[in-house]
């Protein structure tokens, strides 16, 4: 097998040579990626901060649900939206399997219990110390969850990043709702899946080199965004 | 400052009177400990009190309670006869004995209780308060990197947005220099003269007698004595409050 | 706040999917397929020939024959194009599929490691080889998930009579994954294997490992192609799936079929009904 200097110049070439193909996989990858985060945000944040300042009979159970679906294996979430989305599905009639679209909502499936458990988890100790003062204050619960998102943004945004990673990694549920077509639905995952079974494992790898990258740039992005933001903050 | 009460007359309804505020037989325990054993009181309106007693007395937990922020296992409160509310608790502030700051700018920690106002409005009342609390030049500053001091006079300039008729304080000045202790008595003052009720909890007997007009004093849970000011620090009735009295002077 | 946050949801999906490329102008058409003609690189070569002809985009999922089928029984596709005569004639028995044509074939290979411990390299008889795999207990890759390749597998076992399911986990191992993964499988662990000759002339990751047995007429390996039957599925893009497989099955794709070559060599071999051929010729 090619040895892992050739394939880091192979990942570099990839890059440098301005594929277009490859730069339209990777715009997809994010495009999909981001916006099943930003809907796993939208959608978690402010369960994950509900259930921080709500008590009510069940609440151990549901955190404990979240808590199990933050492992949902990608294969069944893929198979299920298939179900669902299929023409023979209840949803069929949207025609959305196979395109990004089905690609965007089987990854919010995926990552929006994982946001809204990590959010849950670093709101609570948060609502643990404004708890008292939300009480005396009076406040609404859409109020409180509020104020716990803004003021948790920074740890929160821990929580949206992991969300972003488990979805940029996936591929199980990518492949079977978006079916891997080229120039349709073909990510970097499902375009690293089709070169190891066509056996060419050092532009498999190359391309796992790129992803990687990607997926670092992007935390870092977001982590350096953070820090400056706090600076500023505290200025 | 004047009570929304007394300056608006825009159809506002009068609201119900607050006092006097009774406690009857109010328990509170942490399992098998009773932590307040049976605590009866009863405050009016006009007098500014001051509740005193040795650490681990009940002092913080009472004012919980009275707040409505903690249930009491058995007894009742009551507020001019009425049960305690969302109502009652909205026409009360308390400054907590940690101050507890939003993780944002101090400017924003009385934003945030100022919702009711219109926005500029907002800004330009949260600078006033910010004013009196002398905090105006730390205005952007996040409200956790202030000083301990800091942090209390802006946890009480925040209890003060609120413009409530009931203000409990639970020692606002315990880590806090002469100047700002005077600041701090000046603005607790102030509140008392256009009218808010005042209940300070506080070890500092000085502050006491400076504030007090009536001294509950609080003991193993219980209140021992209720007792005007310049009597309670010339003849105490009670045998904890003369020694509590006492070692603080012989110290 | 449910109603906000759902126009949130739709927000993100319409905002998403207005960066989507403009190529999703043309009509297109889904393919159920299968791995071997799409990692072949045999889509590659066509579909280009056909949008340019007809300006309809064919969008393939290549997934293994029993997958395709099953999905394409969902109405998840236009068009299904298999190499399962037996399985694609009972799709259309079933009302699945409008009709069967055939368009090409290609062949299976035995694929051995240069070892080879059962000593048939060279052979011309599949079933032959396939006894003495099983003789010398030799490690054999399948594939294990109800594609076309296995279950053509599967019926040459059945012809030299040896019981793979009993030897399943000893010598005999199912990866349960498609033609690549298997082959990756088979490099790995040194183990005989069946595949489609195109995969195994595509597939880059050959290692230790030659054809061992080839030409056998068993070996054949028959590739239809179906329209989905409309009348069950309303949504069918019936113009244009058909437009798709007439021109599969005239000179103009027959030819492209024959043209298609890896390394020089001729994979796929086009023999769609004479009348059609005729004209080729
Ligand atoms: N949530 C709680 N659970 C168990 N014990 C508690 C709790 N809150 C307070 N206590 C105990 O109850 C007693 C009274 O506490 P409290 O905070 O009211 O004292 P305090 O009079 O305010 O004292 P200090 O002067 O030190 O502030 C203490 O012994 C304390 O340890
Ligand atoms: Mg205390």
């Amino acid at each position: 097998m090619t040895d892992f200097s050739s394939i880091f110049g192979l990942a570099l070439g990839l890059v440098a040579s301005g594929d277009g193909e490859l730069y339209a996989i990777i715009a997809l990858s994010l495009r999909v990626t981001l916006t099943a985060v930003a809907i796993g945000c939208l959608v978690g944040l402010p369960l994950g901060a509900f259930l921080a300042v709500v008590r009510f009979p069940g609440h151990g159970a549901v955190t404990a649900l979240l808590n199990a679906f933050m492992g949902l294996p990608p294969v069944v979430v893929g198979l299920v939206v298939y179900l669902l989305l299929s023409r023979a599905g209840p949803l069929g009639v949207l025609g959305l399997l196979y395109t990004p679209t089905a690609m965007i909502i089987a990854q919010a499936v995926l990552v929006t219990p994982l946001i809204a458990a990590l959010a849950r988890q670093s709101l609570s100790d948060l609502h643990g110390e404004y708890d008292e003062l939300f009480q005396s204050l009076g406040l609404s619960t859409r109020r409180k969850m509020a104020a716990l998102i803004w003021d948790g943004r920074y740890s929160l945004s821990t929580a949206a990043l992991a969300g972003f990673g488990r979805a940029i990694a996936e591929v199980g549920a990518v492949i079977i709702v978006g079916g891997n077509i080229e120039h349709v639905t073909r990510v970097m995952t499902t375009a690293i899946a089709l070169e190891t079974s066509k056996g060419d494992l050092a532009l498999a790898l190359a391309l796992g080199i790129i992803l990687m990258t990607l997926s670092l740039a992007v935390n870092a992005a977001v982590l350096s965004l953070n820090r400056t933001a706090r600076r500023l903050a505290y200025a | 400052m004047l009570k929304a009460t007394e300056t608006e007359n825009m159809g506002h309804v009068r609201r119900t009177p607050l006092f006097p505020l009774v406690a009857k037989g109010l328990k509170y325990a942490s399992g098998e400990r009773a932590l307040i054993d049976g605590l009866s009181l009863e405050i009016g309106e006009t007098t500014r009190t001051v509740i005193l007693g040795p650490n681990g007395a009940g002092k913080s937990l009472l004012l919980r309670l009275l707040h409505g922020l903690l249930e009491p296992d058995a007894g009742s409160i009551t507020w001019g006869g009425e049960a305690m509310s969302g109502e009652v608790q909205a026409r009360q502030a308390l400054v907590f004995q940690r101050p507890t700051l939003l993780r944002r700018s101090a400017l924003a920690n009385l934003t945030f209780v100022l919702s009711h106002l219109p926005a500029a409005e907002r800004t330009t009342r949260a600078h006033e308060l910010l004013a009196a609390a002398h905090l105006e030049h730390i205005a952007a500053t996040p409200a956790r990197l202030l000083s301990g001091g800091e942090q209390q006079r802006l946890s009480l300039a925040r209890a003060l947005a609120r413009e409530p008729d009931v203000l409990f304080l639970d020692e606002p000045s315990a880590s806090i220099d002469p100047a700002a202790t005077a600041l701090i008595e000046k603005m607790i003052a102030n509140a008392a003269d256009d009218g808010t009720k005042i209940v300070l909890v506080t070890h500092d007997l000085g502050q006491a007698r400076r504030l007090a007009d009536e001294v509950v004093f609080l003991h193993q849970g219980r209140v021992t004595e209720v007792t005007p000011a310049p009597e309670f620090f010339s003849r105490p009735r009670t045998d904890p409050a003369r020694s509590f009295v006492a070692g603080r002077l012989v110290l | 706040m449910s109603r906000k946050l759902l126009a949130g949801i739709a927000a993100a999906l319409v905002l998403a999917s207005a960066g989507a490329p403009a190529r999703a102008e043309n009509p297109f058409i889904v393919v159920q397929s299968t791995t071997s003609t799409e990692n072949s690189g045999l889509f590659k070569h066509l579909l280009p020939m056909f949008t340019a002809k007809t300006g309809i985009d064919v969008r393939v999922v290549a997934v293994g024959t029993g997958q395709a089928i099953k999905n394409a029984e969902n109405g998840d596709g236009d068009v299904l194009f298999v190499h399962a005569k037996k399985s694609e004639k009972e799709f259309v028995a079933k009302g699945g599929g409008v009709k069967r044509f055939d368009v090409m074939y290609n062949d299976f290979v035995i694929i051995g490691p240069k070892a080879d411990p059962a000593k048939i390299d060279g052979g011309k008889d599949a079933t032959a080889a396939l006894k003495k795999i099983a003789e010398a207990k030799a490690p054999f890759a399948s594939r294990g998930d109800d594609s076309g390749t296995h279950k053509a597998e599967l019926k040459l076992w059945e012809g030299a009579g040896v019981d793979v399911k009993a030897a399943g986990g000893d010598w005999y191992r199912s990866t349960g994954s498609g033609m690549g993964a298997t082959l990756n499988t088979a490099a790995g662990m040194g183990a005989y294997v069946l595949s489609d000759r195109a995969s195994w002339s595509a597939f880059k990751n050959k290692a230790d490992m030659k054809i061992a047995v080839e030409g056998d007429k068993k070996l054949f390996n028959q590739y239809g192609v179906i329209l989905v039957n409309p009348e069950k599925h309303k949504h069918v893009k019936v113009k244009e799936g058909q437009m798709f497989i007439d021109w599969l099955l005239s000179v103009e794709g027959q030819t492209a079929i024959r043209s298609f070559r890896i390394e020089g060599e001729q994979q796929f071999f086009p023999n769609a009904e004479q009348t059609a051929m005729k004209k080729a010729g």
